[in-house]
């Protein structure tokens, strides 16, 4: 069906088309860019634009694509690089060019690659949507093929399976296809959820150690400018334990997209020894892209993630970052002229991010297995001020909160995570797991977080009488602290110390508090610290 | 689609830079208009918005004298393109476009839109190439590379004026391949216009000027920057060459945005400015980059001058955000005749890691600019503990730590107008490392 534009404000298009849903899909003008109907009035329908649309003009051709905004899932989708539509950035460079031209809409998955095909069923099975009836490798992974819809298996497709052929007939002369379509603001559903049991490793001793993280866990990571978020996201996406990785650039820099490119193009996934973007799909809508692809990206990005989930996989969600997705949301919402709540953020932020943020979780899935969903979000909060909406409204639905800090930052404390304000109600799960398999974990924990706490405390007094002024058994709790602070917190992403086995993260505790504990049971011997520390100084390493 | 110039003289209000018609047949987002004032004086404006045969047009220049009965409005169905061609190189031009040299108009070999279309992340070469500023405080610990945007956040009174004059005429390229600068000024008052002038006049032809004064439009204030950033991607991308934008001042820039939001009646947000001030500011900062296979590089420097001295002010905040990294210069420094006052603690250069080392500047540049800086940074820590317990009252170590940060400061920092080499950067950083090797190991 088509309609006409009749009014035009920024990305907000008003069309005169009935008969549309919210939600659907339409193509605008004679360069046929993306939209999505956001509001409808009477015969008047108002899209929001996903693509540049400056030249469009009063009276252009409007016409319905069939369905709401949706994304393709299938085998070839690691790997991939998109932007916040789905669309793949190196067939969109192949076909217009370096810089991004409007209205391209190539299919996302490659039609011509071949799949090695194997049944998982025999003819006369009755098949149930979300099950799967196939399965081809895809890298390191097996991936299942999951039926669309309900039905009797008729027929099955054997050898090399090419993505425009049917994998399968139902009876009734229904074709199932190595991929599907599915509508990105729609959660794939699963059979239950579960309750989230096994840790998530980032190789971040700060993080294992004292926050840890768990497989189907919510974490947000809130910091100012300069706190090393996008660091600390990608370094996580580089190490984590998990099958799958889904790294939404969000309204994020250029540049850092392309070192990630780069980077990831290099490297070899540690535990597997194979490349870091087999198991990788990138989602890349960088800030000066469209402001409503950058609203959908984080969408787009989800879906794709709950589709590897509902293989039964651990796949790991990275968005950075979250703020500029609310920032999107309130550009939008502004152009509806809808009434601002706080902050000008439409008064629906905090219910659409928690709709969004529990598409997480460990599930039991349609196809029988159990796979998880962890996201770790970035949020930018301006002017590093915690108490503003978007970082309030994840923390009310996320488990884990890893607070990045300006000053620990300025001091080149990286990752900058401040470890009085960040906590985990993954906690005592993760360090039931952790104390089952490396002993010790809970009570090293305890210790760990007394000292440093000791050492706030201590190093008020300092302030005002000198360290000079200090008693032995305080200074050598000084030193400790700044030992595991420097040594242990601390951890450079950019040297082989990027990634921390759990072993060796306990290893490492262990000795520096046994030392200490060596240290003060000399000095109540009598002893004297700066001989002590002397001896330790000239001792051969 | 239109295939005429569409004359109309139906303007029903006038707000500001701001143009309301009605009657308008079929017109384009963005489309460009030339505006005939009852005095004959030509204007040109932009389509911002339109609501059936509403449109709501922005005007490019002031508005006075235009009324709502003689003045016409023609529309010819084309958006608004930059004219580019080789002649305009060693020119100055004002926020729209026209010569401010006193010279004719140069003859365009082509135009392209001026707001631009985002680089393909895909496309995107990572910036590693090192690019020689003279200062020892940005090439030593923060150093710039080709195709980074990393922004001097100043404050009003401190010399971010002469630190961009001499970047205009210091910058260096290590291969000394060719370079272009081109500068935005932005709100510029006349009296820094005559600086500024005079070091164009150094430049010889390698230079393009866009410069809009304090007393000129307000919305070619937000025209400007995309003018000389479509200039600088011709210049890179089409003719290979490697360019410098710098542009002063982005605080002008977003108040700017702010007024002309205001008189479209948009929603504030903080401070008053636009919700969408992040998009904003990230078309133009974002199109900084290189691209894989293209030989040329956008750099950018833009200036920001921090309201009240506050980083967290929205507009170094969301600056901040969008840029891989900052340059903040300090008034504390500044007052103790440090020049440049750039303090290195909350300064950042995101994209430092690749563009130094061995074959880019030295092997040991790493090494030297972590020690320097984990020891400036425990000296100045140490130095709020002196205000309290005095010098006396410190470990013997804490007092080395105290006089490295001042030789720091009086000896690397501070370099007055001398202009700095890489070399010469790293052998004050390690002589300077040296003389305190006790404390800095």
């Amino acid at each position: 069906m088509n309609g006409k534009v009749t009014s035009i404000s920024g990305a907000t298009v008003c069309v005169d088309l009935p008969d549309l849903k919210i939600g659907d899909r339409v193509f605008v003008g004679s360069n046929r860019l993306t939209g999505e109907v956001v509001r409808l009035d009477s015969h008047i329908a108002t899209i929001q634009v996903f693509e540049e649309n400056r030249g469009l003009g009063i009276g252009e051709t409007v016409t319905t694509a069939s369905g709401p905004l949706t994304v393709s899932l299938g085998p070839g989708l690691l790997g991939g690089v998109f932007d916040g539509l789905q669309r793949p950035l190196p067939l969109l460079q192949k076909n217009s060019g370096d810089f991004i031209a409007s209205g391209q809409n190539p299919f996302p998955l490659d039609c011509n690659r071949g799949w090695e095909f194997s049944s998982e069923r025999q003819p006369g099975d009755a098949l149930r949507s979300g099950e799967a009836f196939g399965r081809v490798r895809e890298g390191h992974i097996d991936h299942l093929l999951l039926a669309s819809q309900d039905g009797t298996l008729e027929r099955m497709h054997s050898g090399v399976l090419q993505l425009e052929q049917p994998a399968a007939i139902l009876a009734g002369n229904q074709r199932l296809f190595g991929w599907h379509s599915w509508p990105v603001r729609l959660a794939r559903p699963y059979r239950s959820k579960l309750p989230p049991t096994t840790p998530l490793v980032t190789g971040q001793r700060c993080l294992d150690f004292l926050f840890p993280m768990l497989k189907g866990g919510v974490a947000i990571v809130p910091g100012g400018f300069g706190t090393g978020k996008t660091v600390l996201e990608q370094t996580i996406a580089k190490f984590a334990d998990v099958d799958v990785v889904v790294y939404v650039g969000c309204g994020e820099r250029g540049n850092e997209m392309a070192g990630l490119l780069d980077e990831f193009g290099e490297l070899k996934e540690p535990r597997s020894d194979r490349p870091l973007m087999e198991r990788t799909i990138i989602v890349a809508n960088t800030s000066n892209m469209p402001v409503a692809a950058r609203e959908s990206s984080i969408f787009t990005g989800v879906t794709m993630a709950e589709y590897y989930r509902d293989m039964g996989l651990d796949v790991l969600f990275l968005a950075d970052s979250l703020s500029r997705w609310a920032e999107a949301l309130r550009e939008i919402s502004a152009a509806l002229e809808e009434m601002p709540g706080e902050d000008g953020y439409p008064t629906y932020l905090g219910s659409r991010l928690s709709g969004f943020i529990e598409r997480a979780g460990a599930v039991k899935t349609l196809a029988g297995g159990q796979g998880s969903l962890s996201m770790i979000l970035a949020v930018s909060p301006p002017g590093a001020d915690f108490a503003e909406p978007v970082t309030q409204a994840c923390l009310r639905v996320a488990g884990a909160l890893y607070l990045l800090d300006t000053q620990l930052a300025h001091r080149r404390h990286f990752p900058a995570i401040n470890w009085t304000q960040s906590y985990s109600l993954y906690s005592d799960t993760a360090m039931a797991h952790f104390t089952e398999q490396h002993g010790e974990w809970a009570r090293l924990q305890a210790r760990c977080s007394d000292i440093l706490q000791r050492e706030d405390a201590l190093r008020e007094v300092a302030e005002v009488v000198g360290m000079e002024g200090l008693q032995d058994a305080d200074r050598l709790l000084m030193r400790t602290a700044e030992k595991i602070r420097l040594d242990f917190l601390c951890q450079n992403s950019f040297t082989e110390d990027a990634y921390a086995a759990p072993q060796t993260t306990i290893e490492h505790i262990t000795a520096l508090v046994a030392e200490h504990d060596r240290l003060a049971a000399a000095l109540d011997g009598g002893a004297l610290l700066d001989d002590l520390l002397k001896e330790a100084a000239d001792a051969p390493c | 689609m239109r295939l005429a110039e569409h004359q109309y003289r139906s303007i029903t209000a006038i707000r500001g830079p701001l143009l309301f018609l009605e009657r308008v047949f079929a017109a384009r987002l963005g489309e460009l208009v030339k505006i005939a004032a009852p005095d004959g004086r030509m204007l040109t404006g932009e389509v911002l918005k339109i609501s059936g045969d509403q449109v709501l047009v922005q005007v490019f220049g002031g508005t006075q004298g235009l009324d709502t009965r003689q003045t016409t409005v023609s529309f010819n169905d084309a958006v608004m393109r930059a004219p580019l061609g080789a002649g305009m190189l060693g020119r100055v031009f004002d926020g729209s476009f026209r010569p401010r040299d006193d010279l004719p108009m140069f003859i365009p070999e082509f135009r392209m839109p001026v707001s631009g279309a985002p680089i393909n992340p895909v496309a995107r070469a990572h910036p590693i190439e090192f690019i020689e500023t003279g200062f020892s405080t940005i090439d030593g610990l923060n150093t710039l590379v080709k195709g980074q945007k990393l922004p001097i956040f100043s404050c009003a009174g401190l010399p971010a004026r002469e630190m961009t004059d001499q970047l205009l005429r210091q910058a260096r390229l290590p291969d000394s391949g060719p370079f272009v600068l081109v500068l935005v000024a932005i709100g510029l008052t006349h009296f820094e216009y005559q600086f500024y002038r005079q070091t164009l006049e150094h430049m010889q032809s390698r230079f393009v000027a866009f410069i809009n004064l304090a007393d000129d439009p307000v919305v070619e204030r937000l025209l400007a920057p995309r003018l000389a950033l479509t200039v600088a991607e011709d210049l890179a991308f089409r003719q290979e060459m490697d360019v410098l934008v710098i542009i002063t001042d982005m605080t002008n820039y977003c108040d700017a945005l702010r007024e002309i939001s205001t008189a479209r009646e948009e929603l504030p947000g903080r401070r008053g400015y636009p919700g969408h001030m992040y998009s904003d500011l990230a078309s133009l900062y974002e199109r900084a980059g290189r691209i894989h296979g293209r030989k040329g590089s956008v750099t950018l420097l833009p200036t920001v001058t921090m309201p009240e001295d506050d980083i967290t002010h929205p507009i170094p905040d969301l600056t901040g955000y969008i840029t891989e990294g900052q340059i903040v210069l300090s008034r504390n420094l500044h007052q103790k005749g440090i020049y440049p006052p750039v303090d290195v603690l909350p300064s950042l250069s995101r994209l430092m890691q690749n563009g130094i080392g061995k074959g880019q500047t030295r092997k040991d540049h790493r090494d030297l600019a972590n020690q320097l800086y984990r020891t400036y940074a425990k000296g100045c820590d140490l130095r709020r503990l002196e205000a309290v317990v005095g010098r006396d009252g410190m470990l013997a170590d804490d007092r080395r730590l105290l006089d490295f940060a001042n030789r720091f400061e009086a000896d690397f920092v501070h370099q007055g107008r001398e202009r700095r080499s890489i070399e010469a950067t790293l052998d004050t950083a390690q002589a300077l490392l040296a003389a305190f090797r006790e404390v800095t190991r």
